[in-house]
């Protein structure tokens, strides 16, 4: 297991980069515990695949530097590396038994047979597939498949990381419920450092400790899953974590109230100046409707059996909140802001605010 | 279930049938026809029963020109099949090298026949013959009309340049469908470059090469036109194959009867072959 340092790190696929754009990691510059379980989180093209294979040592880094335990690795081969990497679609061999399977990183390695046997053994007990030992690997369901992949991984006791590519991507929605929880245990069982890469945020959020998003080739924010939800440092974190995402919506500030067109709308503090464009974001979670507040036009709502998302129009804009499943939309709906879920972003960051507690 | 039975059905199956009666089972019963008479001509026959055939089997002439005929299907198999699968691993996989390289396998395959005979027969001359002039400038001797050895030589490269690019495109197809993810897979794995061959493209071109061997198998024991062009079937007989053999007795000697007797067998052989080819090979897999 190893602490993973990417010591600003840029990459660009094109052989001569000269501007940002140029970059498909514009720069990345951060440290992965050992022991950590992360997810990248992002949109495709964000530059999460790009950063986890300069990790795994398939790409080298046109910039920068990338240390494991304080050791520079940046140009050693992946096998020197020694890390594990679980890709997309599942990749076995598929003349060989799921026995040789595991056994093939190890006896690439010269290690001595018996200690092959044992290893592959209690990495069949791991991943559950001791009764399918002799099995040719071809015949194997997909699920059953990525974890020969992973088992790959998990038979060489001292690899330095596990590296997910969105490896449940071919897995049965019920299957992939079932690998993740066995992913927690083996992380909380054995302490393995694990970076798993996912465009789906319900993914990200189950698994990891720490999630970081990607947005554009650079890192937007690194947090908890109640982190990323509550504070997005960015709009774009808003957008792309929860469903729906956050309404955004551009607002002028004076002290501790915004102007929405002719509404204006109590802040929880005076947010620190900010300069550029102004905007409020907030929840469809804290957005309560009821007959009170600020006008909207309900457009439509849609039913999705736990709780119901209400689409409207306030002062023209598109806004969405969340009510409950047997909560009824009023004759005339009004919506009031919970001042917890009000967050103030100037050119798409988050702004500071000094919170006062409401009612004190 | 209750089943229909319904025998307008043929109706829909008749052109095929009508087709394949006339492409191959009319003309195949044809020569059944010629195998069991003998004729003099002027559409007179005279009924020979098996004698053709038990004439056929017991020439010295016939399991001759089998026997050169295998050696030769071997041989070249041997070559072509390593080959072919070594150029494939070599050619590229992305940028402007993969048309060049296409474009220059696909040359041979668009010659016909008895051009590619041609080409050899002119460039294996060691009187005005590029190849054939310069190999005895050099203090070799070689001559392909007079010396049987030379005389196969000169057919089995011609027919590894014909016919090894076949060998090249049926792999290559196999091999650009092998995903990254699985050479970088075998990287993380330490792998060889022997490992990545043998568990990962071996396998992965196992289907394809199954078919180039069938093909280059069926074809070469099949071969007539180059062959022919270059060395007529000599020196003497050393390069005849079946047929040719086959040919010189039907048009060279007029002898329908054993022609279509050894047509037969002949035709026989092939489908035996092929077929035990097919089963043990598809065997093979279906274990694996």
């Amino acid at each position: 297991m190893a602490r993973i340092d990417v010591n600003h790190v840029r990459h660009s696929y094109l052989p001569n980069p000269q501007k940002d754009a140029d970059f498909a990691l514009r720069e990345v510059h951060h440290t992965f515990e050992d022991g950590g379980a992360y997810a990248l989180l992002g949109p495709s093209g964000c530059g999460k695949t790009t950063l986890l294979n300069i990790i795994s040592g398939l790409l080298h880094p046109s910039h920068g530097q990338l240390l494991f335990n304080g050791r520079d690795v940046t140009n050693l081969s992946t096998q020197e590396r020694n890390i594990a990497q679980v890709f997309q679609f599942p990749v076995i061999y598929d003349t060989m038994t799921v026995y040789d399977n595991l056994a093939f990183p190890l006896r690439n390695r010269g290690v001595p047979e018996a200690d092959v046997d044992r290893k592959v053994r209690e990495t069949l007990d791991m991943i559950d597939l001791a009764s399918w030992a002799k099995k040719k690997a071809r015949g194997l369901t997909a699920d059953q498949k990525q974890k020969i992949s992973l088992g790959r991984g998990l038979v060489r006791s001292d690899v330095n990381a596990i590296l997910f590519d969105e490896p449940l991507t071919v897995i049965d929605p019920h299957m992939k419920w079932v690998l993740r929880s066995q992913l927690k245990q083996l992380h909380r069982r054995f302490g393995y450092t694990m970076v798993y890469v996912t465009h789906d945020q319900t993914e990200a959020l189950t698994f990891a400790d720490q999630v970081v998003v990607m947005y554009d080739g650079g890192i937007v924010q690194i947090g908890t899953p109640a982190e990323l939800f509550e504070r997005p440092r960015h709009t774009f974190v808003g957008y792309f974590i929860g469903s729906p995402g956050m309404n955004v919506m551009p607002v002028a500030i004076d002290g501790k109230t915004a102007t929405l067109g002719s509404q204006r709308i109590e802040l929880p503090g005076a947010p620190k100046a900010g300069s550029g464009a102004i905007e409020l974001g907030i929840r469809p979670e804290y957005v309560r409707l009821g007959r009170d507040g600020m006008t909207v036009q309900v457009s439509k709502v849609e039913d999705l059996g736990r709780h119901k998302v209400v689409r409207a129009k306030l002062e023209g804009r598109d806004i969405a909140a969340v009510i409950g499943e047997d909560e009824a939309v009023p004759a005339e709906p009004k919506v009031r802001f919970d001042p917890a879920g009000i967050n103030i972003y100037a050119d798409s960051w988050l702004v500071e605010m000094a919170r006062v507690e409401m009612g004190a | 279930m209750e089943k229909t039975w319904n025998n307008k059905a043929w109706f829909l199956v008749l052109p095929v049938l009508v087709l394949v009666a006339f492409s191959a089972v009319i003309p195949l019963m044809t020569v059944v026809n010629y195998s069991v008479q003998d004729t003099f001509g002027n559409n007179v026959f005279f009924w020979a029963g098996t004698e053709w055939f038990e004439e056929l089997l017991h020439s010295d002439r016939f399991w001759e020109a089998m026997t050169r005929n295998l050696i030769f299907s071997f041989i070249i198999l041997a070559i072509e099949v390593p080959l072919g699968i070594f150029i494939a691993l070599n050619m590229p996989k992305k940028g402007w090298g993969v048309p060049v390289c296409l474009v220059l396998m696909a040359l041979p395959l668009l010659i016909p026949w008895n051009v590619v005979g041609t080409i050899w027969q002119v460039f294996g001359r060691n009187d005005i013959g590029l190849l054939g002039y310069y190999v005895n400038a050099v203090g070799i001797d070689y001559n392909y009309v007079q010396d049987p050895f030379d005389a196969w030589v000169t057919i089995i490269v011609m027919d590894v340049w014909h016919w090894t690019s076949l060998v090249v495109l049926l792999c290559y197809a196999g091999l650009v469908s092998i995903p990254d993810a699985f050479y970088q897979a075998a990287k993380i794995d330490g792998a060889s470059r022997w490992a990545v061959f043998r568990y990962i493209q071996l396998p992965k071109m196992q289907r394809v090469l199954l078919i180039a061997v069938l093909l280059r198998f069926m074809d070469s024991f099949m071969i007539y036109t180059e062959p022919f062009v270059v060395t007529g079937g000599g020196p003497g007989n050393s390069t005849t194959f079946l047929s040719i053999d086959l040919v010189k007795t039907a048009l060279g000697q007029f002898d329908l009867g054993p022609a279509a007797a050894m047509s037969l067998v002949y035709f026989l052989i092939v489908l035996l072959l092929s077929w035990v080819f097919y089963t043990v090979m598809t065997n093979y897999d279906a274990e694996r």
